[in-house]
């Protein structure tokens, strides 16, 4: 259920009572949260625990079986991908989803594109308005993006020649180009080291400062987490466990058993169990 | 990294030739293409006629199978709509050519729309397959319609510019070449902007397309129509050059001809459509130069038809062997090795 | 409405479904095996077809020789094009593998028609020539013992599919070629043999085809409704090939007797557009899933 807001600022996003289903599997059930304007909201959870299902939802991939998603307080359950990109859905992939054959100018480019006014006529001709279109694009990715995310030295590099780090931070970068007003990103420092860990935290938060963009991130860094978020989300077996800030997660015994196990068999029989009975078809 | 390529501004950085020998190459190139009829003689510019209509279509091709990954082997099926649009409006309305151009360009686009409107649902193979089963169902209709003159097909009075009859090699140069030349600017360009770029994600990885604002749909049968807009015109052209058109002139061979093409020139790249275009259009030629040089020629010309099969069907399994990014690839090495010479590597 | 044409038709359609079936079982072994799309089955058939010719009509040899021969000729071929032609593009995207597989067919009808020229010939018979009665319906006996032979192959790989080991290998090495290697499975070798077999079970369909018909370097375009019956059986299914080739050559031979021969593959290509439309992975087939 999504929790009621107390009507100052109306949640940017919010996911109510959301149902996901593929044939007798529930990859989600009741999924319900509210993400504030400005904030930095975690969703966690063991694997497989729905967390990418959710985000594809949320994207539109997915048509959820139960439920509504708002976006600033329009129903865009129904709406389909590519509009809500326009809308402000930015989102980055879990498994870098860059284009490789592209370099990493164009792939930031390509994140511009729902934005862009450039018709099939214009582009053929491309003297006129496509060539301004383009020009202020790249004016406007190299002084905001590029910079920004430090990636200047290889704007021109093919993406599939780029070490992981370097990968991810241009899938940042054309999720950063869609203009969102909320950036899902899908475990942005997955195998990074330490240092392009932290890297990509102070990115996070000065996206968050200078561009006033709404964060939604899952993640199984728990320090990268506890530091960074407002709000965290619970995620198992498809349903929200706990929600609540940081400290309180992180406190929260349900939450524990999730991660850690209790080590007690009768504990998790008792568990598949109860996950079995909440699905139509016996899947073991 | 070349040496002596610094841009100022964005605009430079983006221009299609952008360093001072590319200019001076391209000015070279521009002037043989003017001068050239002049020099040649009917049996070269009966080639380089032809070579330009391979351009013209494989360019097309290469856009929506070489940018945007939709394998297609409908495109003499699309190259015939468009030879048929003009060979019917001349003889029956005898409008203009360059309407008749452009109607044959707008008439393979509907058909391309129409047939990847299946693209959504149907990907990869399954989509290829679908393509041979509408270049057989246009054959039919081309071999069945009383507009298309049935089996016998149509043939039609060349096209005329200001009075003036392009029936000859020559002539019809100045208009094939130009409008080739236009074909290839245009697609040229189109991969600098948004369009172009939503082509190549959808190559790439086209669910993650979508979710970054890219309507699939749309765009898939954008690029089909473009790429069949591109077949119809050079289908087209081709009609004025032979002046008849049968249902057995663009068999589904000739489809396999053209993916040849872009596969030995080089996917996703417009140099590749064209030396491509050129190489596979002069293979044949060269066999029958070869040929007629044996001792022998007399009795194994009989052997020329099958020969010239084995060659082409070895090109396409040599080159994705052995260079999947075609003669455009080696091109690219051979200038990485100038730009850095005297320096290895 | 002729009921009597209407049943002598469909049991002409039948019959030569099970050649469809035939060579359909080629292509889905492979695919099975490699998920390769052979469009040269056709082509594939059509060597066999000439291999049979040569050793028989050519060399003279008896029928036991020249029938193993050929297929055994034509298997070796297989195993040949999967080394050299296959193997290298593992890894690759599909459609590289099926365009090689387009050159393919090139290759062969051009060797074809190099040495047995481009003249369609008639292949010896051997198979009981007897007019095959069904009540007052009338079946050609070449189309009938076709079939036949069509379906004692098509129960034999159904069966082997079923008991041996390799049946079970092939399909792990589909699934999963780096699992199927951890788990001991022999993949280069599972391949070529995937290629051999089916590469021989082409050459009993061409043999017999090339019976009824004659043979000419133009028989590849067998290929084509070949192509149509997999995908409305599924690319990956052996029940599919049988299905799909009987329902295919019901269609053709309907389309043939009602609408003019010149019908026949309008009608497959309807079929496969309509099943790419509603149940693109045809009627057995897996839909493998993209996930995001």
């Amino acid at each position: 259920m999504a929790t009621p807001h107390s009507g100052a600022t109306p949640p940017l996003l919010q996911v109510d009572g959301v149902t996901l289903a593929f044939g007798g599997v529930r990859a989600l059930s009741g999924v319900g949260f509210d993400v504030q304007p400005g904030s930095i909201t975690a969703v966690i959870g063991p694997n497989g625990a729905g967390k990418t299902s959710l985000f594809n939802t949320v994207s539109g991939f997915y048509r959820p079986t139960g439920g509504r998603i708002l976006f600033k307080g329009e129903d865009i359950t129904r709406v389909p991908a590519p509009q809500r990109a326009r809308m402000g859905l930015g989102r980055s992939f879990q498994n870098i989803a860059l284009f490789r054959g592209m370099t990493v100018l164009d792939n930031i480019k390509l994140g511009r594109h729902a934005h862009l006014k450039t018709n099939v006529f214009d582009a053929l001709l491309y003297v006129g308005k496509a060539q301004r279109e383009e020009a202020e694009l790249r004016r406007d990715i190299e002084e905001r993006i590029i910079d920004f995310l430090e990636i200047d030295h290889i704007r021109h590099a093919p993406v599939a020649a780029l070490s992981y780090g370097l990968q991810k931070r241009v899938e940042m970068a054309r999720a950063l180009a869609m203009q969102p007003q909320i950036l899902m990103l899908d475990e942005p420092v997955a195998g990074m080291n330490r240092e392009e860990t932290e890297d990509m935290a102070r990115f996070i938060l000065d996206v968050r400062e200078e561009w006033g963009v709404t964060v939604l991130m899952v993640e199984h860094d728990m320090g990268m987490v506890m530091d960074l978020s407002d709000h965290v989300v619970v995620l198992n077996f498809g349903q929200v466990i706990a929600q609540g800030k940081p400290a309180e997660v992180q406190a929260d015994p349900e939450v524990n058993r999730a991660y850690l196990g209790s080590g007690d068999v009768g504990d998790l029989r008792r568990k598949l169990h109860a996950a079995n009975a909440s699905q139509p078809t016996g899947v073991a | 990294m070349r040496i002596g390529t610094l841009k100022e501004t964005y605009t430079a950085d983006a221009a299609l030739f952008d360093s001072q020998t590319q200019k001076a190459w391209l000015a070279v190139a521009a002037a043989l293409l003017v001068l050239f009829p002049f020099m040649a003689s009917d049996y070269w510019l009966y080639l380089a006629c032809l070579v330009a209509i391979n351009v013209a279509s494989a360019t097309g091709l290469n856009i929506l199978t070489g940018y945007t990954g939709l394998v297609s082997l409908g495109q003499a099926a699309f190259m015939g709509l468009g030879a048929y649009t003009v060979a019917i409006m001349q003889t029956h309305w005898d409008t203009p050519f360059w309407l008749n151009l452009l109607a044959a360009g707008g008439v393979a686009m509907l058909g391309g729309i129409v047939v990847g409107i299946p693209s959504l649902r149907v990907k990869g193979l399954y989509l290829a397959i679908a393509t041979i089963a509408a270049s057989f169902i246009a054959h039919f209709l081309f071999a069945n319609l009383a507009i298309t003159g049935g089996t016998g097909g149509l043939s039609m009075r060349p096209a005329s510019l200001f009075g003036v009859a392009l029936d000859t090699s020559f002539r019809l140069y100045w208009l094939i070449v130009p409008v080739t030349v236009l074909m290839l600017l245009g697609a040229a360009n189109l991969f600098r902007t948004r369009i172009g770029r939503a082509f190549i994600a959808i190559r790439d990885r086209d669910i993650s397309a979508e979710v970054l604002g890219i309507p699939l749909l749309r765009y898939k049968l954008l690029s089909f129509g473009l790429s069949s807009f591109y077949a119809g015109v050079a289908g087209g052209l081709w009609a004025y050059f032979f002046r008849v058109v049968t249902p057995e002139s663009f068999p589904l061979l000739m489809s396999i001809f053209f993916l040849a093409a872009i596969i030995v020139g080089g996917m996703g790249s417009i140099l590749g459509g064209i030396l491509g275009a050129v190489f596979m259009t002069m293979v044949p030629e060269l066999l029958k130069l070869v040929f007629d040089l044996l001792p022998n020629s007399a009795e194994l010309v009989v052997f020329l038809s099958p020969v010239r099969t084995i060659v082409f069907g070895l090109l396409i399994i040599g080159f994705l062997v052995f260079e999947p990014h075609g003669l455009a690839e080696m091109w690219r090495r051979i200038r990485r090795f100038f730009h850095l010479w005297p320096f290895r590597n | 409405m002729d009921w009597a044409f209407l049943f002598e038709i469909s049991l002409t359609g039948i019959a030569s479904g099970g050649l469809y079936a035939l060579a359909a079982l080629a292509f889905v072994m492979v695919y099975k095996a490699t998920r390769v799309v052979n469009i040269a089955i056709g082509e594939l058939l059509m060597v066999g077809a000439y291999l049979f010719f040569t050793f028989s009509a050519m060399f003279a040899l008896p029928l036991w020789l020249a029938i193993p021969a050929a297929v055994l000729g034509t298997g070796l071929l297989g195993a040949l094009i999967e080394r050299t032609m296959i193997r290298p593009l593992l890894g690759e995207p599909p459609i590289s593998v099926f365009m090689v597989t387009v050159g393919l067919g090139s290759v062969l009808v051009g060797l074809v028609e190099m040495i047995w020229t481009a003249d369609q010939r008639r292949l010896p018979d051997f198979m009981p020539s007897q007019p095959i009665m069904v009540g007052e319906a009338f079946l050609a006996p070449k189309v009938f013992w076709g079939a036949v032979i069509a379906v004692v192959f098509i129960a034999a790989v159904l069966l082997v599919f079923r008991f041996w080991r390799g049946g079970v290998a092939l399909r792990a090495t589909a699934s999963d070629q780096a699992a199927a290697y951890s788990v001991g499975i022999n993949v280069p070798r599972v391949f070529s043999l995937a290629w051999v077999v089916s590469a021989m079970l082409a050459a009993v369909s061409g043999i017999v085809v090339g019976s009824i018909g004659g043979i000419s370097s133009s028989m590849g375009v067998f290929g084509l409704s070949v192509l149509v019956v997999v995908i409305v059986g599924g690319l990956d299914s052996v029940l599919g090939a049988l299905v799909g080739g009987l329902f295919i050559g019901l269609v053709e031979a309907l389309a043939g007797a009602y609408l003019g021969g010149e019908y026949k593959l309008l009608a497959t290509f309807i079929v496969l557009v309509a099943i790419l439309m509603v149940r693109p992975y045809g009627l057995f087939g897996t839909h493998e899933i993209e996930r995001l």
